[in-house]
């Protein structure tokens, strides 16, 4: 009965995509109506084939980790992506020739931005986030994924989703708020798969085995929980046709600049921070072998996390229309979450303690080491950039591209390249890593990238500050706008090598992590793979 | 009406609601140090290292738990 329900649904889809595409007002739209269309009607043709087979009832006895391998292929693919993107934008900072005049406007630097954006923060990091909670809350639970086939939804609808945000951004399809660009169609689907992501969460959740739940589950549900606030919050918006990419904003002026950044910079503590802190909590005390060091601080650090970091945004508006007290507490906040964001990383840290010799062998714990020390690098930068006199200075300069590079490439990177590390074989039975000295090179090449891209940053955030505020003897300005862009032309090369070397990391990750499963020795009982289900 | 409404708001989310976040935060960390939470959380943080391979037998897993 289901599937002849689904099988409705899906022709009724690819024929309203149809339709959709016949009177589609812009090229964006047109493209991604006919991508759904393909998309509905091979999933028809699929279903078609398989009607009437006998459904297999899952083996509880089992974990489903399907899912979780597919998480996990996609995560090292759109890295490397997306980190093949900002090191090409990178270059079209230093070299602007590189925005070719035969890939106008397609390949221009503002339209590869949010690619480049959206492919490390959503398509790497989610598709790493899908994989850890689908992981984790299987182990830390002892019981199987809930849902059945509703986690491969969540998976394919995630990349159905990214897809159509990257299409769009190359056809100019954009409603122009940072980090939350796709427009209204696609922030829709985005909806319906985050509900699927979070009824599979907490229905594994529920069915659970272990009394408690453990705290990585809290964080990774308080990921998906405010994630879908902040997302149907930010992007309410009328669209001005249903048959048109374009809409209009519910909120305007600095209501709407107040919910971005409200949004903006949630997305980091929730989905950059506690999402990540979730995996951080699982494989750190895996890979080390013993509990985390204190787990009344990662209490403390998870509701610490929660009641701090939604008043934070209102420090990306100092000096703007909003009023002066808004801003003022987003910046006391964000100093306030210093100290659960270094409780966490102390945390972190001294799980290791009594095991600082693994570091020595072990270059998968060393990515992870490295990894908690960026958080506690980039949640001190953070908070003192928030500083209203600190923040004149750092504004719109490169400074803020340092900083959350350091915590994107330091902090999510690295704890995401550790995890996979730890997964690939686990999920391929596999006894071990192809090889560990390429893990070794990964994590070098990784490292001296951030090194370069960050230090480059604060040298040219710095000046280019010193310089738009240089005034001479009668008060006026010294520099003219195009002068700090030519003085920064050095540093621009600088990171976009940092860019080169950190890429060629993931290419060596994604090799080896191929190998593994290729070449490596299977684990002796190799546990009967999971039907598809 | 429009003005009264956002003061209204403004000063309650700034006093009684201040307030209440804050009470229950320090509620729940107290709650966190109550005696007898050490053995649960000493129980809890091991959860990683159990069922690696594959699911708890549905009963039995339960009881063992809470031991």
């Amino acid at each position: 009965m289901l599937d002849y329900a689904k099988l409705l649904i899906l022709g009724l889809v690819a024929v309203l995509a149809a339709i959709a595409a016949q009177y589609a007002r812009d090229l964006p739209y047109m493209v991604h109506a006919v991508l759904v269309m393909l998309v509905a009607a091979g999933v028809f043709l699929w279903q078609l084939r398989r009607m009437g087979e006998p459904a297999l009832p899952a083996p509880m006895d089992e974990y489903n980790d399907g899912p979780v391998r597919a998480a996990t292929i996609a995560t090292v693919f759109w890295g490397v992506v997306g980190f093949l993107a900002g090191t090409f934008i990178a270059f079209q900072l230093a070299f602007p020739q590189l925005n070719f005049d035969w890939a106008q406007p397609y390949g221009n630097f503002g339209r590869l931005r949010p690619l480049h954006t959206s492919a490390v923060i959503f398509a790497f990091g989610g598709n790493a986030l899908l994989a850890a909670s689908f992981y984790i809350v299987q182990r830390t639970t002892a019981a199987r994924l809930w849902g059945g086939g509703l986690s491969w939804f969540v998976f394919w609808g995630y990349q159905l989703f990214i897809v159509l945000a990257a299409t769009g951004y190359l056809l100019g399809a954009t409603q122009s708020q940072e980090y939350a660009e796709p427009e209204w169609y696609v922030d829709l689907w985005l909806t319906v798969v985050w509900v699927a992501f979070l009824a599979v969460f907490v229905g594994t959740l529920i069915r659970r085995r272990e009394p408690h739940i453990y705290v990585a589950n809290w964080f990774l549900l308080s990921f998906i929980v405010t994630v879908a606030m902040l997302h149907v919050v930010n992007n309410l918006a009328i669209p001005v046709s249903v048959f048109g990419s374009r809409s209009v904003q519910v909120f305007s002026g600095v209501q709407n600049a107040m919910t971005q950044w409200w949004y903006g910079h949630n997305a980091v503590g929730f989905f950059l921070t506690a999402g990540f802190l979730g995996m951080m909590y699982y494989f750190i005390p895996k890979q080390a072998e013993r509990p985390v060091y204190s787990y009344k601080l990662s209490i403390i650090h998870f509701w610490a996390l929660i009641f701090l970091y939604i008043w934070a945004g209102p420090h990306h508006l100092h000096y703007t229309a909003l009023p002066d007290w808004a801003s003022t507490l987003g910046m006391v906040f964000s100093i306030i979450l210093w100290m659960p964001s270094w409780g966490g990383m102390i945390n972190g840290l001294m799980t290791l303690s009594g095991a600082w010799d693994k570091l020595r062998t072990d270059p998968v714990l060393r990515m992870m080491v490295t990894s908690v020390a960026f958080y506690g690098m980039s949640t001190f930068e953070g908070p003192m950039m928030s500083i209203r006199a600190v923040n004149s200075l750092s504004h719109y300069t490169d400074w803020t591209i340092g900083h959350v590079h350091s915590g994107a490439l330091g902090w999510n990177g690295m704890i995401t390249f550790g995890m996979l590390y730890y997964l690939v074989p686990k999920l391929w039975n596999r006894q071990a890593l192809y090889s560990l000295r390429a893990v070794s090179w990964h994590y070098w090449l990784a490292t001296i990238g951030i090194v370069l891209y960050a230090s480059s940053m604060w040298v040219t955030g710095i000046m280019e500050g010193l310089m738009w505020r240089e005034v001479d003897a009668q008060g006026f300005l010294v520099n003219s706008f195009a002068d700090t862009v030519s003085a920064k032309f050095p540093m621009y090369v600088v990171r976009g090598l940092g860019g080169v070397l950190y890429l060629a990391g993931a290419i060596i990750m994604a090799y080896n992590l191929w190998m593994t499963v290729r070449k490596g020795a299977a684990t002796r009982q190799a546990p009967a793979m999971a039907p598809a289900e | 009406m429009i003005d009264d409404s956002y003061t209204i708001m403004r000063i309650f989310a700034g006093s009684w609601g201040a307030v209440f976040l804050f009470v229950s935060f320090i509620a729940v960390v107290i709650f966190t140090f109550r005696p007898g939470s050490r053995r649960v959380h000493e129980d809890t943080a091991n959860i990683p290292f159990r069922h690696d391979d594959k699911p708890a037998a549905p009963r039995a897993a339960m009881k063992e738990g809470r031991q």
